[in-house]
């Protein structure tokens, strides 16, 4: 798949995406029952509420309780969605998750919206940064961070499918849509989207498209750089990154998402154990995010086209 | 109606079974697990309608029993293998390395009548709406069961889902409160009163039923059939359970001191001595 296949449908949110996908599911398979602590709107779970009322649990505010509830709830053969803040899906109820729903290898989907910097105003109490490193740290959990509206839906189709735990994290505003509707969403896969020889760029959730836009300035600039996306951080496709690394020899990854324990780190242990590779990340440094709209706030925490683009000339030149 | 010769035979049998237990590995909860015992008799042995073999991990049309305080695992432990969920020798691997029998409850390693994992206190109140929400969705009749410490009313998540069970109306569940009075830094009252513990679940629009006799078998097992008779009209129904902890040895009683301490070699033979082996041991 190549960049010119690859334009923007026109902007949606990843919630939307979410929204669709459950509502979908609501549709075809009966044992999938949503759960919700009081943000029914914001997640976009009021079209599934709306047509499936029976299948629909809002649970008021109390987070910890909807996550032990949606454990019980899988002893009688229910899959359950899981809805609420990104923040308060990982942080509020990580014990919760950890022994109800982890140790004890429950199906249930964890859906977070609101992720990262690009919550905006709210600001810092509301913008988790370490969602991705803190699920991806239970055994058996799976990450998945897709990457716009159609790659969302389809990953929201695709968990139900899936026996297990899966934490599924997507955001607030309204981003270009620029993956086919088609595409089947497989969980593990990554997907490259534009091919390169000379430097890879990892990115998930919300950088893939920068990445695809930072791409392009550096063909124009004589780089030729591979893109893909890592829509699921974990299992983390080991075997792809891989490939590509070894034929560029340097490599750029980009999240929206602290640098600890996110999928930097993760590309960074990869290739220190099986292909030392100079790396560069475009992350957030060990900061908390502040309030500002989304693009101030990519900007100023360097999570945008222009940050991976700098980062790729200054991996470029550490490559020689 | 249950064979109450047989049911009074259990009571000291598994006791025996809970000290033996944790003697072999100088770990584990004694106190607790042996004031709960009559309870769990009366509710395998007569309340709770289950099927051991094959066991269903979804429960479909039997009642579910989730066991929130899982630190008292030794006396689940025994009273499952006496059900016939697993062999009883497997209670000799209780705690030790390779075993389904882990310090606390998990589905981790596939012991058969277990259905969540539990330990981290709070959480089994919710876990158990979830499965009465589910039974109800998919039009099962059965019932859903708990048993939680009084101590561990002090997490605030349990609090969350009393006010969720009340405020719907889940009317197929049955909690019960082993009210014993103590925690590990000593009494209740000591540590953090809870005042009324009837009184708090009726204000959050609970039946409450008090059972003042929490080891006498007799009412137990009356109280367990009140509690069921009272499901199944919009409320959920809470057992308050007044136990002795470590109740069935003079020098265990009513002290949180054994909490989770096991006895010594000295202890254990005295104990035993006051414990009948009427169904043979382990």
């Amino acid at each position: 798949m190549e960049l010119s296949a690859l334009i923007n449908q026109g902007n949606q949110d990843t919630r939307s995406g979410f929204g669709a996908g459950l509502l979908e599911l609501g549709r075809t398979n009966p044992n999938v029952v949503a759960l919700c602590a009081d943000l029914t709107g914001s997640l976009k779970m009021d079209a599934f509420a709306a047509e499936f009322p029976e299948r629909f649990y809002q649970v008021g505010i109390a987070e910890a309780n909807m996550m032990s509830m949606a454990a019980g709830m899988t002893v009688g053969g229910k899959i359950p969605f899981t809805g609420t803040f990104a923040n308060f899906s990982t942080g509020r109820v990580y014990d919760q998750i950890r022994q109800s729903i982890a140790y004890s290898g429950k199906n249930v989907k964890i859906c977070a919206s609101h992720a990262g910097l690009t919550l905006g105003e709210d600001g810092a109490t509301h913008q988790i940064l370490e969602d991705v490193g803190m699920m991806r740290m239970l055994p058996g959990m799976v990450v998945i961070n897709p990457c716009d509206f159609n790659q969302t839906k389809a990953a929201t189709i695709a968990i139900a499918h899936y026996d297990g735990p899966v934490y599924l994290r997507f955001g607030r505003p309204k981003v270009p849509n620029f993956t086919p509707a088609d595409l089947p969403f497989e969980i593990g896969k990554a997907l490259t989207l534009r091919s390169g020889s000379d430097v890879t760029l990892l990115a998930t959730g919300h950088l893939v498209w920068p990445a695809l836009q930072a791409a392009e300035k550096l063909a124009a600039a004589g780089v030729n750089a591979e893109v893909i996306n890592i829509h699921t951080i974990k299992p983390f496709d080991e075997e792809a990154v891989l490939a590509s690394i070894q034929r560029t020899g340097c490599v750029v990854t980009a999240e929206e998402h602290q640098q600890y324990g996110g999928l930097g780190e993760l590309t960074a242990g990869l290739l220190a154990q099986h292909l030392p590779t100079p790396l560069e990340m475009v992350a957030v440094r060990d900061s908390f995010g502040e309030s500002g709209t989304p693009e101030d706030l990519m900007a100023k925490y360097g999570l945008n086209e222009e940050a991976i683009v700098q980062a790729a000339h200054r991996v470029l030149s550490r490559r020689g | 109606m249950a064979d109450s010769a047989h049911l009074e035979a259990l009571c000291p049998q598994v006791r025996r079974d809970i000290l033996r237990m944790v003697h072999a590995v100088n770990s584990g909860h004694p106190g607790g697990s042996m004031g709960c015992t009559e309870f769990f008799v009366a509710l395998y042995f007569e309340a709770l309608q289950h099927t051991p073999v094959p066991f269903d991990m979804n429960g479909t049309n039997q009642d579910v029993f989730y066991l929130s305080n899982g630190h008292i695992s030794p006396v689940f432990y025994s009273i499952l293998a006496r059900s016939g969920y697993f062999d009883l020798s497997e209670l000799a691997t209780f705690r030790k390395l390779n075993s389904r029998l882990q310090g606390h409850p998990t589905t981790h390693e596939g012991l058969p009548g277990v259905r969540m994992a539990s330990g981290s206190l709070g959480q089994g109140l919710s876990v158990a709406l979830g499965t009465a929400l589910a039974k109800k969705s998919n039009g099962d009749s059965q019932l859903v069961y708990t048993l939680h410490g009084d101590g561990e009313l002090q997490e605030g998540q349990i609090w969350e889902a009393v006010l969720y069970a009340g405020s719907k109306g889940v009317d197929n569940l049955i909690a019960t409160v082993d009210a014993n009075g103590q925690q590990i830094d000593g009494s209740t009252d000591q540590v953090l009163a809870l005042g009324s513990i009837g009184d708090k679940f009726a204000a959050f629009g609970w039946d409450v039923l008090d059972v003042a006799e929490g080891n006498d078998l007799a009412a137990v097992r009356a109280g367990l059939a009140e509690a069921k008779a009272r499901t199944g009209k919009g409320k959920p129904v809470v057992v308050v359970l007044r136990t002795s902890m470590g109740h069935g040895v003079d020098f265990m009683a009513g002290t949180h001191k054994w909490h989770g301490v096991a006895p010594n070699n000295d202890e254990l033979a005295r104990a035993l001595a006051q414990l009948p082996e009427t169904l043979g041991d382990y």
